[in-house]
């Protein structure tokens, strides 16, 4: 036994349990974390509240939506156990979409819509439930319709091969709040990556016909990436404010981490057109698909109804 | 290509936070053994519960018999002398 544990050769196993309480050999976990816990929420002065809710808008919107398209895999998926790494994958991302709506609220309270006087709905649910789909910031990436298994993979790998970059450099956003969620969304989405790249892999190295259908994935969701790596002015503003990070300075490392994706599993770069914005606005302006509006009708079709229910 | 439609069956085990051992949890589907271990922590370390997680081919597991159980564990049943009730633990030893 080595001199660093010295003294009582149990000190190491009692030193957790003083922590915890002894109060069971195994136990399923119950320290939930508050990732905001000890973070001041205050926006910072030289910071224009509404470049900050808008650009909380944008990411939060991104998880909402991506966490509502997963979550229609429920038990849908192609076994149980992907069932459930989907459905992780989603709560995730709601998690991370709940903490920056409510940011968005908490910083210019004028986005969030007008509920009846007495409604017990928090801001970041009446930003979520009670907005149209023209005021959501989310890239169109994330609405379309799931399409089949395959779909679903190439859209993860490509939306959180960004995400994961963005989180990793808002760790050290100039907003304490912003810079929590980012601490907190980095280890989730490192993941969420991780699962996608697998799965890519494992469907291009597959059968013919997994091969095919990835191949058709990767072809027709390739034109939407453009829009999560292009600056939006309020990016480029939240940017310059040190509060959010421009997407174009995260393109390149994103470009090798796609790429070793693509080597290792035999396939080559798409050369398709990036989908043009209309009329220059694109998702994150609110010009959307129609499959958002499709998605929000039956996202928030019951909290519509009851604008001062309870759950 | 033929491609066996049945994931292999494989055995979960889970060192917890506060475990000092890692305890069997389950069991799930899973190609190979690296997707074994991501299944397994999205199946079954969803509630904070798990630091460590192993699996093994279920196939793997040799196990005793339901009909050698009276040979195997009934003579464990009457010695009670091999139960160490008889010393005096000092107070800081933890866990007994």
């Amino acid at each position: 036994m080595s001199d660093s544990t010295a003294g009582n050769a149990y000190d190491g196993l009692a030193e957790h349990h003083a922590v915890v309480g002894d109060d069971a050999h195994w136990a399923f976990g119950s320290e939930v974390e508050d990732p905001l816990a000890g973070v001041d929420t205050t926006v910072p002065d030289d910071v224009d509240p509404r470049v900050l809710a808008t650009y909380c808008l944008m990411l939060g919107d991104d998880a909402l939506v991506a966490a509502h398209r997963l979550s229609e895999w429920c038990s849908r998926a192609p076994d149980l156990e992907d069932d459930i790494a989907l459905a992780n994958t989603a709560l995730d991302l709601l998690g991370q979409a709940r903490l920056l709506l409510a940011r968005a609220a908490a910083a210019d309270p004028s986005v969030v819509p007008a509920l009846p006087a007495g409604s017990p709905v928090p801001p970041e649910d009446a930003l979520a439930f009670f907005r149209d789909a023209g005021l959501f910031r989310n890239v169109r990436l994330v609405e379309l319709a799931n399409g089949d298994f395959a779909h679903t993979v190439v859209r993860l790998l490509l939306h959180a091969s960004v995400r994961l970059a963005l989180l990793d450099r808002l760790r050290g956003s100039r907003d304490p709040v912003l810079a929590a969620i980012a601490g907190k969304g980095v280890k989730e989405v490192s993941y969420h990556r991780d699962y996608a790249g697998r799965w890519f892999l494992t469907l291009a190295r597959g059968t013919d016909e997994s091969r095919r259908r990835l191949l058709d994935a990767l072809t027709a969701l390739w034109p939407l990436r453009q829009e999560l790596l292009e600056a939006h002015p309020v990016e480029v503003a939240a940017a310059e404010a040190g509060v959010g990070v421009d997407p174009r300075l995260v393109a390149a490392e994103i470009d090798v981490v796609l790429d070793q994706v693509l080597a290792v599993s035999g396939v080559d770069r798409p050369e398709v057109a990036p989908m043009v914005a209309a009329g220059g606005r694109a998702g994150r302006d609110g010009l959307h698909t129609e499959a958002l509006s499709r998605m929000l009708a039956e996202m928030q079709v019951v909290a519509r109804a009851h604008p001062e229910g309870r759950w | 290509m033929s491609v066996d439609a049945e994931w292999p069956l494989w055995e979960v085990f889970v060192r917890g936070k506060r475990g000092l051992n890692h305890v069997h949890v389950g069991s799930l589907h899973a190609a190979d053994a690296e997707m074994a271990v991501h299944h397994a922590r999205d199946v079954y370390t969803r509630r904070n519960e798990g630091v460590s997680i192993w699996v093994v081919r279920a196939s793997d597991v040799t196990a005793s018999s339901p009909d050698e159980k009276d040979p195997l564990f009934a003579p464990a049943g009457d010695k009670v002398y091999r139960h160490p009730t008889f010393y005096d633990v000092p107070a800081d030893v933890p866990h007994m």
